[in-house]
């Protein structure tokens, strides 16, 4: 006789990991989201490459 | 042989997710969503529309948390009343325990989190309905006084308001009167359904105003606040959140809502259990198309205004 593996307990189990999972996911991709939003300030994003950045430099002589 | 059934008896009863988002009461979590979403967009600043989402979704969150901690405290009674029998924690699915941690780690979740969107004002308003909610009326109130629906329907009335400090960080007398116009709605709105549910609330002995003071008392009551709420609910209109839109709509529903509690108060309980307490049930449904309207109109109103319409066209 084979071993049943499966049992009713086992599905109500998985629904509630995928559950647990699913919000989980969401839950970094708030943090994520606020991230992005809290640290452009609706602005693009600019990455500091070491060099100078025109952007954010006074220009001389003025 | 006892080790088998008491395992069988145990995976019977364990909670699928379902179960925990029951806990949440997603009813009135739809409307806190609503009422807090009014409150964010109507008011005068912009807020991007992402952390607007986050706030919102964390205000409704800590509704949530608060429904979790009210039904781990009220589960005893939540065994007796029908309407209430089918809840998680009245029906051996999640232990009280288990309901209370839950309630216990979401408020801290949606505090903090809300804080951290927004701001800590309206943070500190969320904290503070949580704890109205489960403190002041599920354990203080609610079996203690007739005036448990008053005083407890502050709690529901607080969203638009965390709502509106998302938005400006603040409080203003905006924001007060969409917390008034929830706050005054409510006794009405409940005592209609206390009129024609009566019995279960007299058997899980907690003191509803039919129960204590009868329905006679009750109809004068629903009258009352409702010819305090109509000035306010019509008040919102000459503010910054209000309008020719909104006082259009605020001028009907009024007119309409005042006309059912006059209803209510000429009928009396042979008229009412002749017809199955039809106009209750009536006033009832109207009350809960009342409080949607007006949030609708505010929001129509806004909507309208920051389209580049006239206030007052």
């Amino acid at each position: 006789m084979a071993i049943r593996v499966e049992h009713e307990i086992h599905n109500r189990r998985l629904g509630r990991n995928v559950g647990v999972g699913i919000v989980l996911i969401g839950f970094v991709a708030i943090i994520f989201g606020l991230t992005i939003v809290k640290v452009s300030g609706g602005a693009p994003i600019e990455a500091y490459d070491h060099t100078v950045r025109h952007s954010i430099t006074v220009e001389d002589g003025n | 042989m006892t080790d088998a059934t008491t395992q069988i008896g145990s995976t019977d009863g364990e909670a699928q997710f379902g179960d925990y988002i029951a806990l949440l009461k997603p009813r009135v979590m739809s409307l806190v969503v609503f009422t807090a979403a009014v409150g964010v967009f109507v008011a005068p600043t912009f807020v991007h529309p992402f952390v607007a989402f986050v706030a919102i979704l964390f205000i409704a969150l800590g509704g949530g948390a608060s429904g979790a901690l009210n039904m781990w405290y009220d589960h005893d009674i939540d065994t007796i009343m029908k309407r209430t029998q089918r809840r998680p924690v009245p029906a051996g699915k999640v232990s009280p325990g288990e309901a209370l941690s839950f309630g216990l780690w979401l408020s801290a979740i949606s505090v903090v989190m809300l804080g951290l969107a927004a701001n800590w004002v309206a943070a500190g308003i969320l904290a503070f309905t949580i704890f109205f909610y489960v403190v002041i009326y599920t354990m203080w109130l609610k079996r203690w006084t007739p005036q448990n629906i008053v005083i407890g329907g502050a709690a529901g009335a607080f969203p638009p308001m965390i709502g509106w400090a998302v938005a400006t960080g603040g409080v203003s007398v905006e924001s007060v009167l969409m917390f008034c116009l929830i706050f005054l709605w409510t006794p009405p709105h409940f005592w209609a359904l206390a009129l024609f549910m009566n019995e279960d609330y007299s058997k899980a002995g907690v003191p509803m105003l039919t129960v204590t003071h009868g329905r006679r008392e009750t109809r004068k009551q629903i009258l009352i606040y409702t010819l305090i709420l109509a000035p306010v609910a019509i008040g919102t209109a000459f503010t910054s959140v209000g309008g020719a839109i909104y006082l259009a709509a605020a001028l009907v529903l009024n007119a309409r809502f005042v006309i059912g509690a006059w209803r209510l108060w000429r009928r009396d309980e042979v008229d009412a259990e002749g017809d199955s307490y039809l106009a209750e049930k009536k006033f009832f449904r109207q009350s809960l198309g009342y409080l949607f309207l007006h949030f609708g109109a505010l929001l129509l109103q806004a909507a309208w205004v920051k389209a580049g319409m006239g206030v007052w066209f």
